[in-house]
């Protein structure tokens, strides 16, 4: 007896340890490791995509990681806003502006071998019409037909002229599919890009390998330097600041706490790169719900938040004072960051008049860092001016989408808005700001069908009125970061388009 | 009378385990059926946060009756129960793979987070444990008592900050997080594991050491540890072939509820040192509202616990004859 005990716990330690072995053992398969080396790059990232289907999934994490890299559009947008060459060598649009010839490249090859040629284009196009759930989908509508002139020429039929088309051509819904490669979209993606996705490993990584089919004899596009792109998430911020500085990546894609800035620039190991991105972190007023829905009261509170303040206090002064829902590298963009320049006097002295001595609102805001410490600071602010804030923090997206968004049950509420050109969403009374006005809806409407320097001037009417209107308060542009080891070049600083462009990462040193 | 009933009433371990047994199953029926509802009132349209922000009425309306969801609530649980029951956990509507598979795989990761983290922790406690109580009136000995005081109070994701913060940033030792399988390589296997499992087992360690302090120095003051001195054996030679036996009984108990913690403990650690365990998959799946995945990853570990209660308390009617009867 004497032996018993030990005998067994012996036996249940062994039985322990074994059991992890064994799993792994049987899943070993599906591990996305690869060996580190010179012609590897690591790159963290925060947002992990759940699948590799963007065309039913919506979120910034798939395009971030295959558009571009994987998937390549007709046209691409470069870190200054502008439209250029892509899948297209070369694009002619008629007069009336509702026929666009594309001249494809003739030598693109999908990387299941298939050829690239214009029965591709015509049927991504109808896909994203037919096949197509997310959202943005709708950008494909003003599309009447699509006609196969050439093998390597595909001409594109609107029924109306459209300022946005083209533009909206760079984003995922202009992604070119291979007929025989959408079978399996959500695990196996099949593109023309200089990348192909090897393996990934869910709440780890994704590995990009190059894709032997991309820049074949006679493209005059370089093959990638880098022959395998590990991409690594981090779903906690500090955690991805430790990994580059433990040497276990080599490129932060985003910083998302500024605070840690300070130690990367200090460092002559790395590099830091600031710039600018879509992404307008709004504080919405609810267009719909009294007290919101007078414009006095929202003026009062625009001129009651110190946004300058607001933006050091809440993102250590990273980011750019926009005045509305306009980034720079957007072709109307002006700067109207000094409309409501902050004076709480004013702000009182309008509440009054709107018949208001005190106030009481709650702030429905998403549970990210951005949001929860802008609130904060706009509650302080506030309290100035007898306005009480009563701040609600809710699981993001979940329960934001489904008490804000669809709901519209709140005052205000703090998210930041991602998508390119996503002023247009002013133009539907329906869309949760609740902000009804003719005038914006038929500024964007004639906008869109407008010749190119009306289109601008019409744009520039929207965001002005927007403004006039204290439609929303734009706290700030969301700053876009990217810290890489110092043999890392080509990396852009301005976050434009929704990939993270891997084609034009070289290391130093390399040709 | 059922059968589990006739088991229950009657007398012997196997009876005893039995009756456990029953218990066991019972337990994982009612956290299924509380784990269904909990995510069924859970706010937050799994098919709405798929679609985002711009979505039509229509097109949700739509999705949600491509995951199933518009169907009564009780068929969704018989048919997620149905599934399990064959070993088929379903397929995910935001990954699109099955969650079967998934599961599997990032328990493997947790499984030896969680068997590293006890095995760290009973090395600390053991030998700790035992001077501790050898030595209780000894400066040494109330030094260990007062460290593993300070170390029950760190919680283990402060102590994970800090070593990564030192054996990572600073001294670059070790790797500050990530995941290589074993099988792929097993050097970086086992070096991307010590910082989470010290994390982990340190604090277990701390609150263990003072469970087998107590339990040694109960023995000590039995008869037959002095009956073992008084033969002229040395405090430890005694201790070891006579007294730690009868300790083990408490300390498993002990390491039986903190296996269970273990497991939760693993969650945070997870998200630390991002490592593909059951952790980080439950939280990565709750924030999508993949229901489906939820359900199943709370249920399995729900089960584990109630698993690791069970083989303890079995293991106590072998360990103690005496509870065979009661």
């Amino acid at each position: 007896m004497s032996t018993r005990p030990s005998a067994l716990s012996a036996l249940v330690s062994a039985a322990v340890l074994a059991a992890p072995l064994a799993l792994a053992g049987c899943t070993a398969g599906s591990t996305a490791m690869v060996a580190g080396g010179p012609s590897t790059l690591a790159v963290g990232f925060t947002a992990e995509p759940q699948n590799f289907d963007f065309t039913t999934t919506d979120g910034a994490a798939i395009p971030q990681a295959l558009l571009y890299n994987v998937y390549e559009t007709l046209v691409k947008i470069d870190s200054d806003g502008r439209i250029t060459e892509g899948l297209a060598e070369s694009w002619d649009i008629s007069d009336d502006r509702t026929v666009y010839d594309f001249h494809l490249r003739d030598n693109a090859t999908f990387s299941n071998g298939e050829p690239f040629t214009a029965s591709d284009v015509k049927f991504s196009i109808e896909r994203v019409q037919r096949d197509w759930t997310i959202s943005l989908k709708s950008g494909m509508d003003v599309v009447d037909r699509v006609e196969v002139v050439g093998e390597h020429h595909a001409r594109v039929v609107l029924s109306r002229p459209s300022n946005s088309w083209l533009r909206a051509m760079t984003t995922r819904i202009g992604a070119m599919f291979d007929p025989n490669g959408v079978s399996d979209l959500a695990n196996d993606p099949v593109g023309t890009g200089p990348y192909d996705v090897e393996s990934r490993r869910r709440g780890d990584s994704v590995v990009l390998t190059r894709n032997p089919e991309y820049s074949r004899p006679g493209d005059p596009r370089p093959e990638p330097d880098y022959g395998t792109v590990v991409l690594k998430y981090y779903a906690d911020a500090t955690a991805l600041n430790n990994a580059l500085l433990s040497g276990g990546i080599d490129v932060i894609s985003g910083v998302t706490a500024p605070d840690s800035v300070p130690q990367f620039e200090a460092d002559n190991r790395f590099r830091v790169l600031q710039g600018t991105t879509n992404g307008e972190v709004v504080l919405a007023y609810n267009n719909r719900r009294a007290p919101l829905d007078d414009v006095r009261v929202r003026k009062a509170l625009t001129y009651a938040i110190d946004r300058k303040a607001l933006l050091e206090a809440a993102w250590g002064g990273r980011g750019k004072l926009i005045g509305s829902m306009v980034p720079p590298t957007d072709p109307w963009f002006e700067d109207l960051s000094g409309e409501y320049p902050y004076d709480p006097e004013r702000a009182r002295r309008l509440l009054r008049e709107a018949g208001h001595e005190s106030l009481r609102l709650n702030l429905r805001i998403a549970n990210l860092p951005y949001a929860v410490s802008s609130a904060q600071v706009i509650a302080s602010h506030l309290k100035k001016i007898g306005v009480t804030v009563d701040i609600e923090p809710l699981d993001f997206p979940a329960v934001w989408l489904q008490q804000v968004f669809t709901d519209g049950d709140y005052d205000m509420s703090i998210v930041q808005h991602v998508e390119p050109q996503d002023i247009t969403t002013f133009g539907d009374p329906e869309f949760y700001w609740g902000y009804d006005s003719r005038r914006v809806q038929r500024l964007l409407s004639e906008a869109d069908t407008a010749p190119p320097r009306e289109y601008i001037s019409d744009m520039r009417e929207v965001a002005r009125t927007l403004s006039d209107d204290a439609a929303a308060n734009w706290l700030f542009l969301f700053p876009n970061i990217v810290v890489a080891k110092n043999e890392v070049r080509g990396l852009q600083a301005n976050q434009v388009s929704e990939a993270f462009d891997l084609t034009g990462l070289r290391r130093q040193g390399s040709s | 009378m059922t059968t589990a009933e006739r088991l229950a009433a009657g007398a012997g371990p196997a009876a005893a385990i039995a009756r456990r047994l029953v218990i066991f199953v019972a337990s994982g029926f009612v956290a299924s059926v509380v784990v269904f509802a909990f995510m069924a009132v859970l706010p937050g349209d799994p098919a709405q946060v798929a679609l985002g922000v711009n979505a039509t009425p229509e097109l949700v309306e739509q999705t949600r009756q491509q995951f199933g969801l518009d169907r009564p609530l009780v068929t969704q649980y018989l048919d997620w129960m149905g599934g399990l029951l064959t070993g088929d956990f379903g397929t995910s509507y935001v990954t699109k793979e099955p969650i079967g598979p998934q599961l599997v795989d990032r328990l493997g990761v947790t499984l030896w987070l969680v068997g590293a983290g006890m095995l760290v922790a009973v090395l600390i406690a053991v030998p700790l444990g035992i001077v501790a109580a050898v030595r209780h009136r000894k400066p040494s000995g109330v030094g260990v008592s007062a460290a593993a005081q300070v170390g029950v109070a760190v919680p283990a994701f402060l102590a994970a900050i800090i070593l990564v913060q030192v054996f990572s940033v600073q001294l670059g030792w070790l790797p500050s997080g990530g995941w290589t399988p074993p099988a792929y390589d097993l050097g970086a296997w086992l070096r991307g594991l010590i910082l989470p499992a010290v994390s982990l087992g340190l604090v277990q360690g701390a609150v263990l050491t003072r469970y087998v302090r107590s339990a040694v120095l109960d023995v000590q003051r039995e008869d037959f540890l002095r009956t073992a001195r008084a033969k002229g054996l040395r405090p430890y030679p005694a201790l070891v072939r006579h007294g730690l036996r009868n300790a083990a009984v408490p300390v498993v108990t002990v390491l039986g509820v903190q296996l269970a913690t273990l497991l939760v403990g693993a969650v945070v650690i997870e998200r630390v040192f991002v490592l593909p365990g059951l952790g980080s998959m439950l939280l990565d799946s709750v924030a999508a509202r993949d229901l489906l995945a939820v359900q199943s990853i709370v249920l399995v570990l729900v089960v584990g616990v109630l698993l690791v209660n069970f083989l303890v308390d079995v293991l106590y009617t072998v360990l103690d004859p005496r509870l065979r009867r009661s």
